[in-house]
């Protein structure tokens, strides 16, 4: 193992969220708060004093990075960046828990939105910029932000591909452009253009600007930390409209953003993954639309209701109009089924992903067919083209392993005697990072109820959940860390 | 600048890392999946699985917006077609293949426009022009050339009997009595730019700048008695033997080639006439010895397989041929070779891969780009040959009041055909050739590069 290329990377990541608690700091001097301004710029303090100190430490380097270096640099990166980042609150009392505190920003940098606060608009300003600007740095990836920010000679090698790997969510990840810089920068140039809009579309429609940029950090990195106890039910119906689109739009695979920019439609339109995403989002709301009707007056309430709960779940961002726990048992299901799927490989969001769930149905349909034809010569197609038998492969056993976490977590937190619905909708939501779950941790409640062990077995689930897996499984593998 | 290179092979992937040290776009495109993995996981570049001659694959590679296509798949014929179709993609696009079939050296000059070739490579061709430029003034490790071959940057290995061992730079004049630079010493793996007080040791491989016409003083001076190569063993008759042999047959040499392949010796003794053709194993010390290795006046081995050419050469060392020649496919290893007695290592795929990066870096900078670059010292420095113009700063200032960069020094100064080792009293003037060395870290695009 590398540790000194590792160490590297942390130090330059801790720099990289000491820049970023920046502009909380500023909000906080602005609002007069110098109480919390101060536990922003003592925890700023620490993380370059840690950066400075691991930069020491890896002040020589040699030897190579390869993928057993790229995932438990991702892992230690955000398992990092979450002790830092969960100080502010810490330091300020705010939040008086550590390990509520902790709980609090996995949630924000692993774009969950599940709070143990409950009540909201009681934090200051500058902590709640903070939690949804988490948001939108752990949307895109902090590691990938980092790409963006390294000169390119750091990354002549194809060191950051072991990185991109293990930090972008997807079955199949590979770069847009051949240089992983430009690559980073692409990919957070869509990003960034992406939220500037949404956040005018909310301006425009009246909303107050400090709520705007929190609802588009939130939207933008499919989380869900809203700055208002009742989340979106109280604005416009114009702003959850928006909101709905948005969320909808930053669940799309960014290469097909790309692809647009780079005036290739057609792919765009065929691409199968696309189709299924948005297929499932229109038959989803309709039906729900159909099972919720005698709920709320008139056609078009329902329908915004039913979409935006539809949106706000598939693309696994956790911001809520109504209280959908007062729903009929369908759309509960329904909504809970969805929890399951996340929206695209490629995006900002959650979840098993569309296209692990193509590849998987597909598959098994092949296994059928090999079983009726056992003599047929038959190949996975995706878009056209065949899929190596690897990325099946991967994806089976990401399927083996999801259910795994997901039945073990279940049975680790129920010692604290939460109904079943609650705590396995509190798994599947930290777990897909969603947010909000069902009963005790509906759109309305939260997650303070939970024991300090509970509350740890759930942060395990949401990184594990936004890393994919394997990074954090990595860690835990005893082999990983054997001297070689 | 967006360059494509079609084949994943030895040659496309050391290429694919100079290139993207150098901060290019590559896209590779190969049709094996798994060695487009492995290059990927090593270099920052994009990969293209498929065909690398048909329409679909390269348009997926971006063939539209690309400045380069570099063809170095496994079969001529692929690459031909490569670059035709590209060319017909994309009718700006520069191309470059390998093209290693001697029996096409004739259509490719006369249909040039017809394959869209900016430039063909044989990588064979390239490696037995090295060796006989070798086997010519024999005594040296590597000879690089610069300025019309007016000024040469020549490997020397320090021996324990040398004189060179124990001596400090300072009084190296003293020795070898002619005017020299010391430009860079390799030693245990590391490339040292040697100060005055530096003390050669035994096993040192000391790079020297000299103009080609003291050469000759300078091995006469350091005790490396040459006498002329009469008698030439050639171990393996592939293709770069047959190249190799027919140049040397050409200046009046001996030649033996050796080579297992009955079918092979056939047909080179009806290429090679003058040549003794022998069917037999070059790794056999007794056929090597009744075929009079001993009394040979040097020995090349380059048969297809790395590990045979080194105790082939081991071999030879020992029995005290005075010049040894071995081939080796495989770059990485020639750290290992560093310690061992095989004489002159040549890496065809090296010296193909320096031609094409010198092609790309000229296409990318038309004004004031490198002339050429030769990797020295294991590739951990270089030797960059600059041509000074207007835009060149601190024209006509000495070189004692100028400020380079650290690990950068000019070595040779080549003014109206006059070359001159510099000293700190030198300067140069527009028009002047300029030979500058730098670790290899460190890439110099123009020469104004060099200055703080």
């Amino acid at each position: 193992m590398n540790y000194r290329k590792i160490n590297k990377f942390l130090s330059e990541i801790l720099i990289l969220v000491a820049i970023a608690m920046l502009p909380s700091t500023f909000i906080c001097l602005f609002d007069g708060e110098t109480k919390v301004a101060l536990s922003f710029l003592y925890s700023i303090l620490i993380a370059v004093v840690l950066s400075v100190i691991l930069k020491f430490i890896s002040r020589k380097q040699s030897g190579g990075f390869h993928s057993r270096e790229g995932l438990i640099c991702v892992s230690l990166s955000w398992i990092l960046i979450s002790l830092i980042g969960c100080l502010p609150f810490f330091f300020s009392r705010q939040i008086p828990s550590f390990i509520d505190a902790l709980f609090e920003i996995v949630s924000g940098f692993t774009t969950t939105g599940a709070s143990i606060l409950p009540d909201v608009e009681s934090l200051s300003r500058g902590l709640l910029f903070w939690r949804s600007f988490s948001h939108w740095m752990g949307g895109m990836g902090v590691l990938v932000l980092l790409m963006v920010f390294v000169p390119k000679s750091d990354h002549n090698t194809g060191s950051t591909m072991h990185l991109l790997r293990a930090e972008s969510p997807g079955p199949n990840v590979g770069k847009l452009v051949p240089s992983m810089k430009k690559t980073a920068l692409a990919l957070y140039g869509i990003y960034m253009a992406l939220t500037v809009l949404d956040f005018i579309f909310l301006i425009a429609g009246g909303m107050p600007p400090f709520d705007s940029v929190c609802t588009a950090f939130g939207t933008a990195g499919t989380g869900g930390f809203g700055i208002k106890n009742d989340s979106m039910a109280s604005y416009s119906p114009y702003i959850q409209n928006v909101t709905t689109v948005f969320m909808l739009l930053f669940g799309i695979n960014f290469s097909c953003y790309y692809l647009i920019l780079t005036k290739r439609f057609i792919s765009v339109l065929k691409d199968e993954e696309l189709r299924a995403y948005l297929g499932i989002f229109i038959g989803a709301t309709a039906l729900i639309a159909f099972n919720i009707y005698n709920m709320y007056s008139g056609i078009s309430e329902t329908l915004r209701h039913a979409a935006f709960q539809v949106s706000t779940i598939m693309t696994t961002t956790g911001f809520a109009t109504t209280d959908f726990d007062k729903w009929p048992v369908f759309s509960k299901t329904l909504l809970l089924c969805l929890m399951f799927i996340g929206a695209s490989a490629g995006s900002t969001a959650g979840g098993l992903k569309f296209q692990r769930l193509l590849l998987l149905i597909k598959n098994l349909k092949r296994h059928i067919r090999q079983t009726l034809y056992p003599n047929k010569v038959q190949i996975v197609r995706m878009n056209g083209e065949k899929v190596n038998e690897k990325i099946l492969e991967s994806t089976n056993l990401y399927l083996i392993g999801y259910t795994f976490i997901i039945v073990t977590s279940f049975l680790l937190i129920s010692i604290d005697g939460f109904s079943i619905t609650s705590n396995m909708s509190a798994v599947i939501s930290c777990f897909n990072n969603i947010g909000p779950g069902l009963e005790a941790v509906g759109p309305t409640c939260n997650f303070s109820g939970y024991s300090v062990f509970s509350k740890l077995v759930l942060i395990f689930d949401m990184l594990a959940g936004r890393l994919e897996i394997l990074p954090l499984l990595g860690l835990l593998s005893l082999r990983t860390w054997k001297r070689k | 600048m967006k360059v494509i290179i079609a084949g994943d092979g030895k040659v496309g992937v050391a290429i694919a890392r100079q290139l993207s040290t150098e901060g290019y776009d590559l896209t590779i495109i190969d049709s094996n999946q798994a060695i487009l993995d492995s290059t990927l996981d090593q270099y920052d570049v994009m990969t293209v699985p498929g065909n690398c001659a048909t329409m679909k694959v390269l348009l997926e590679a971006g063939i539209k917006d690309a400045q380069l296509l570099i063809a170095t798949a496994g079969a001529d014929e692929i690459n031909l077609l490569c670059c035709m179709t590209a060319h017909t993609l994309n009718p700006n696009i520069h191309t470059i293949a390998r093209i290693r079939n001697p029996e096409y050296s004739e259509q490719l000059f006369r249909m040039r426009n017809t394959f869209a070739l900016s430039l063909a490579i044989n990588p064979e061709k390239k490696a037995a022009h090295q060796m006989e430029r070798l086997l010519k003034f024999p005594g040296f490790l590597k000879r690089e050339s610069f300025a019309k071959d007016r000024v040469e940057i020549v490997e020397l290995r320090i021996e324990k009997d040398s004189r060179l061992n124990h001596v400090s730079l300072v009084n190296l004049d003293s020795i070898i009595k002619c005017k020299v630079l010391v430009c860079a010493v390799l030693r245990d793996g590391q490339a040292i730019m040697p100060g005055g007080d530096f003390v050669f040791q035994e096993d040192d491989r000391v790079f020297v700048t000299a103009p080609t016409n003291v050469l000759a003083v300078l091995l006469k001076n350091l005790g490396i008695i040459t006498h002329k190569v009469g008698r030439v063993m050639i171990a393996g008759g592939g293709r770069t033997s047959y190249y190799l042999a027919q140049s040397l047959l050409k200046i009046g040499m001996h030649v033996q080639i050796i080579e297992k392949d009955r079918e092979k010796c056939e047909e080179l003794s009806e290429l090679l006439p003058n040549a003794d053709i022998i069917c037999g194993d070059a790794s056999s010390h007794a056929l090597m010895e009744s075929e009079g290795l001993a009394k040979c006046d040097a020995l090349v081995s380059m048969t297809g397989i790395d590990e045979i050419n080194i105790i082939i050469s081991l071999y030879a060392s020992e029995l005290g041929i005075p010049h040894v020649i071995t081939k080796i496919s495989h770059s990485e290893n020639s750290a290992i070779l560093d310690h061992l007695p095989v004489g002159s290592v040549i890496c065809p795929k090296d010296l193909c891969c320096s031609t094409i990066v010198r092609y790309v870096r000229a296409v990318k900078n038309q004004a004031g780009a490198a002339v050429s670059v030769h990797s020295i010292a294991n590739g951990l420095a270089e030797a960059v040959e600059f041509v000074a113009d207007e835009n060149t700063k601190n024209c006509g200032i000495p070189l004692k009041n100028l400020h380079l960069k650290n690990g950068t020094l000019i070595v040779s100064i080549t003014h109206n055909g006059k070359t001159e080792i510099p000293n700190g009293e030198s300067s140069f003037q527009i028009g002047d050739t300029v030979i500058v060395v730098t670790k290899a870290e460190r890439v110099l695009l123009q020469l104004n590069d060099i200055f703080e």
